[in-house]
């Protein structure tokens, strides 16, 4: 179990280095390249907990597609770094102000959490034995079968959201020159090429 | 002490070993395999491709790469150094680190890990990251260009190669790679799959950035895209990066879709699984030197297309008829 531990705390150490670096990076190409590897190091806690399914999900999604995008956004932005950083001195006293306020009600609620003693055993009843079958096969088995209201729902308010973004942005630009395939491929020749016996000396008007 | 030798430092040799193994062959065939596509496109286009070095030339890709060793390495002014620098590795060691699931025989692998392919989604959805680092940090129009290219070309036609591996993994009832392959004794998954095949060995060019797409190097309108300032061995561990991503992506074309190790007939059986599964990737790595040498590079616009409106449609609806009817006909296995 020495490895385990060894690796649990090189994992954690490296997360929480790379999510402070995130804030203080100057430049803010260089925050998301470190938010990745926090995405990473949480993903190696994922697999320390034998929840490798998790893991391989939070590279896929969030490594893979989400932080692409933030990358994306983030260069194709021409951010000036002085100008964010103008403010700071003025600004930090309400940023302060806010962080006190949600470490007081984080420690509030914290304070007066109570467990109700029947929450554990219902919080593991739907759970397949892990040791028959490997969680991949265990976690479709809960969502498909207890939770698939709930896991549509979800699907639902994504999809939503899409069609809301797309909707939202999408104009008709007028001069914009589109390939239409179908037009292209019907073509006949007979339409585009005409084959005229030319009169020596004449010419063609 | 004796405990922690024989608990750790045996299994720590014996992981490092077969590491050794693997990537030391690699290598030696990324040489080879740029060394093989000179010939064939050369031998396509009726002419005689490199051999003047050693026997038939194929000492060429150890003069190249000693060239490249011996050049200089330049680091553009306001590039981003530790970035520019680190944007090479990235591209070389994730096509190194997909080979710890990949399994060459039976048995023959370095990790059997229950998610073996989604891990090997994962590497291949980060290739993207070497590039869009090397373009940004190279503080170049260029290589800038080439690298928002890349960024949306990659990811999109990884969306439609995530629908096929769900269809393949749907057919074979695990993500565990050896379960894949054994899945296909009797019927390798291309026959049943046979557009998902097409399409995916479509989308792995797109995705490695070969011919007819590799957009985000087009020499005639991006100089050399996202490699434009790269020199000397971060060129190189660009290059020998892309070849290994190709012999990756073969291996996992052969997995998922001929059978991994298996051999054809069943009375062939006595030749070892290693050769048939190095017979798979050579035969889908000079398919795409083919490619190629063949067809011309497709515009930008025509590239977005084709991912968005014509292989993703088709994968999802080749999606909803296999899961159909896999259970339809009580196939679905458990």
């Amino acid at each position: 179990m020495i490895i385990a531990s060894l690796a649990f705390y090189l994992f954690s150490f490296i997360a929480v280095i790379s999510a402070l670096n995130v804030i203080f990076q100057r430049n803010p190409v260089h925050s998301v390249l470190w938010l990745i590897l926090t995405f990473f190091n949480a993903a190696g806690l994922f697999v320390l907990l034998g929840a490798e399914f998790l893991a391989m999900l939070l590279i896929v999604v969030y490594v893979g597609a989400v932080a692409v995008l933030f990358l994306f956004v983030v260069m194709m932005l021409d951010i000036n770094v002085t100008m964010i950083r103008e403010g700071f001195m003025k600004y930090l006293p309400v940023g302060a102000f806010i962080g006190v306020v949600l470490l007081v009600e984080l420690a509030l609620v914290y304070g007066g959490w109570a467990m109700s003693p029947q929450a554990e055993a219902l919080r593991l009843a739907p759970t397949p034995d892990i040791t028959q079958i490997d969680n991949t096969k265990a976690l479709g088995q809960i969502m498909y079968t207890q939770y698939v209201y709930v896991f549509q729902a979800a699907g639902l308010v994504l999809l939503v959201a899409m069609i809301g973004s797309i909707v939202l942005t999408l104009r008709r630009r007028p001069g914009v020159r589109k390939q239409n395939i179908s037009v292209q491929v019907s073509r006949r020749k007979e339409e585009t090429v005409e084959v005229v016996k030319v009169p020596t000396g004449k010419g063609i008007a | 002490m004796a405990e922690f030798i024989a608990n750790y430092v045996i299994p720590l040799a014996w992981i490092l070993g077969k590491i050794l193994l693997f990537v030391v062959p690699l290598l030696v065939v990324v040489a080879y395999v740029t060394y093989a596509e000179r010939r064939i496109i050369g031998a396509m286009q009726m002419r005689i491709g490199p051999n003047v070095v050693g026997p038939f030339g194929l000492l060429q890709p150890f003069a190249d790469a000693v060239k490249l060793l011996t050049k200089e390495t330049v680091l553009p002014t306001g590039s981003s150094p530790v970035v520019f620098l680190l944007a090479p590795m990235v591209t070389f060691s994730l096509a190194m680190i997909a080979w710890a699931v990949i399994p060459v025989s039976e048995g023959w692998l370095i990790s059997d890990i229950n998610v073996g392919m989604l891990y090997l989604f994962a590497v291949s959805s980060l290739g993207v990251y070497g590039i869009v680092m090397a373009g940004w940090a190279s503080n170049s129009r260029y290589a800038f260009l080439g690298a928002m290219r890349s960024a949306a070309q990659m990811v999109s036609y990884e969306v439609s190669i995530g629908f096929i591996m769900i269809c393949v993994l749907l057919t074979a009832g695990s993500l565990n790679l050896s379960e894949i392959v054994n899945a296909q004794k009797g019927m390798w998954f291309f026959i049943p799959h046979l557009p998902m095949f097409v399409i995916f060995f479509i989308s792995v060019l797109a995705e490695t950035n070969r011919h007819p797409f590799d957009l985000p190097e087009a020499e005639s309108e991006l100089v050399a895209g996202f490699m434009t300032e790269y020199s000397s061995m971060a060129f190189a561990l660009f290059f020998l990066g892309e070849y290994a991503n190709m012999i990756m992506m073969s291996g996992i074309v052969s997995i998922l879709f001929l059978g991994g190790w298996l051999p054809p007939f069943e009375a062939l059986s006595f030749i070892p699984g290693i050769v048939w599964f190095a017979l798979k990737i050579s035969f889908c790595l000079f398919l795409m030197i083919w490619v190629r040498a063949t067809f011309p590079r497709y515009r930008y616009d025509q590239l977005m297309r084709l991912g968005w409106k014509v292989f993703l449609p088709m994968s999802l609806i080749w999606l909803v008829l296999t899961a159909g009817y896999l259970v339809y006909t009580g196939k679905v296995p458990v």
